[in-house]
């Protein structure tokens, strides 16, 4: 028999939750994605996983966002909406090797383009290191991405989470 | 070393270190110097087949509330009744650490005999046979897959490959609602390698395993473990380190652990979008009603099980 496969999106998401038995509600950190995007800003990256310096976060993707960059890989997977990526292949190394974490660019990069991908819900795309990159989304949509903690990851833990 | 005589049901008997390991036709039976233990051959076999794929994974594989292994990365410790609290308090335990490779090589083998022609310890029960009554054949193509593991991201070129009917996996039968369209990808020349998408729903859709999680991509340590999960979680997954759930379609329920003594902590359940961490010092099943994708995310640093057993990091992720 089949069942209709459920995801989630901005306009519809239900909840889960943990039922304590004997623990603490904090250790598990329980948060849902387009809960969060829903009170997000554009572009906010707002980190829902932390794994001591890795992240995992929830972005609101809607208008045009900064250009940013990287000194390692990125993989952004689109959970809601469809959202252009836009690559630039940057002419010299504006993130140090040391520096982890997304950083903006001030500006458009100088670079030669390296193409744009159009992804829709459920599609991952790779952020290579080395390139500028610019999310555009028509209409609000979610990113899932997996990175790791730097300038402009916000943690809001006790805003997100179930106490 | 296993013996080559089969018993009256045609299955081969298995030593591994002291422990002696013989099957009938429906369980498998465990003895160590001092104690003896029986498993349903179904349950058996499943989590026999994960152990097995993960290389032992991260932490502890509990085939039931006696019997699994626990990873060290080299050796693994072979262990009845170390994380049961009723044995413990009776010194009953028995542990042998042995090593990695001969434990799983044994393993395999045990598997590779005892696994019957028809059942796919790897698939959900509504999609295999029976793993029950005598010995008859075998499915060496169903045991010996293993996991994927990206060295990137898949789909990349010398990465792992991507999945479609031409290379034999079909969508599954419970996601045959799942939108298959890729992404646009328009690589100016030259950029064809470097600017990647890929379908991650559809590719999740086309797996033919269950409770099998499978790196699909890597940023330096931090791995995205996508699984597709039926039934529930054959093993008990005690943590050496935080993991974290992303539910990214569906609705699974987590019963979770003390990962030492097995009392009831917390039950967590997840829809999709949910995120939640599974503190250090926990073990888990899962149950998932219809199959689903779940995105499990680990910290792959091998420095992070020391220092979580010495406690010198917090068995939660995060303080608020």
């Amino acid at each position: 028999m089949l069942r209709k496969t459920t995801f989630g999106s901005l306009e519809h998401y239900e909840k889960g939750g943990v039922q304590i038995i004997n623990d603490d509600a904090r250790n598990y950190a329980f948060s849902n994605i387009f809960e969060v995007a829903s009170k997000s800003e554009p572009y906010e990256k707002i980190a829902v996983g932390k794994n001591l310096k890795y992240v995992l976060e929830a972005i609101r993707a809607e208008g045009i966002s900064p250009w940013y960059a990287a000194s390692h890989d990125e993989a952004a997977i689109v959970m809601d909406g469809e959202v252009e990526i836009r690559l630039v292949k940057l002419e010299e190394q504006i993130v140090s090797e040391e520096h982890e974490g997304t950083t903006v660019l001030e500006g458009a990069p100088k670079g030669k383009k390296m193409g744009y991908i159009v992804a829709r819900r459920g599609h991952m795309a790779l952020l290579p290191k080395g390139a500028a990159y610019q999310f555009h989304a028509a209409t609000p949509g979610v990113i899932l991405l997996q990175t790791i903690g730097g300038d402009l990851t916000a943690e809001r833990w006790k805003d997100i989470c179930q106490k | 070393m296993s013996n080559a005589s089969v018993n009256e049901c045609g299955y081969r008997a298995f030593s591994l270190g002291a422990y002696k390991f013989v099957r009938d036709e429906y369980f498998a039976h465990i003895t160590w110097p001092g104690g003896s233990h029986t498993i349903s051959v179904d349950r058996f076999l499943r989590a026999l087949m994960r152990d097995v794929a993960w290389n032992f994974f991260y932490g502890t594989v509990n085939f039931d509330e006696v019997f699994g292994t626990t990873n060290h990365y080299g050796t693994v410790d072979v262990f009845a009744g170390l994380y049961n609290a009723g044995f413990r308090e009776r010194n009953k335990q028995f542990v042998e650490a042995l090593n990695g490779d001969h434990v799983r090589s044994t393993f395999l083998e045990m598997l590779e005999d005892w696994t019957n022609e028809g059942f796919d310890p790897f698939a959900a029960p509504e999609e295999t046979g029976t793993p029950f009554g005598p010995k008859r054949g075998s499915n060496l193509s169903a045991v010996r897959r293993n996991r994927v593991v990206a060295k990137r991201m898949v789909g990349l070129k010398g990465d792992t490959p991507l999945r479609s009917d031409a290379d034999g996996n079909p969508v599954n039968r419970q996601f045959t609602d799942v939108d298959q369209s890729e992404p646009e990808v328009h690589a100016e020349p030259g950029f064809e390698g470097e600017v990647h998408a890929f379908n991650f729903f559809a590719y999740l859709s086309r797996s033919d395993v269950t409770w099998n999680p499978s790196i699909t991509s890597a940023v330096k340590d931090s791995l995205l473990c996508p699984t597709t999960e039926e039934y529930m979680l054959p093993i008990i997954h005690g943590n050496d380190r935080v993991e974290w759930f992303v539910q990214l379609s569906d609705e699974i329920h987590w019963d979770v652990q003390d990962r030492e003594s097995g009392a009831p902590r917390a039950r967590v359940v997840m829809k999709a979008g949910d995120v939640t961490a599974m503190p250090a010092d926990i073990r888990h099943q899962g149950y998932s009603p219809k199959r689903s994708m779940l995105l499990v995310w680990e910290n792959a640093d091998p420095a992070l099980p020391d220092l979580y057993a010495k406690k010198r990091l917090r068995p939660n992720p995060v303080d608020f």
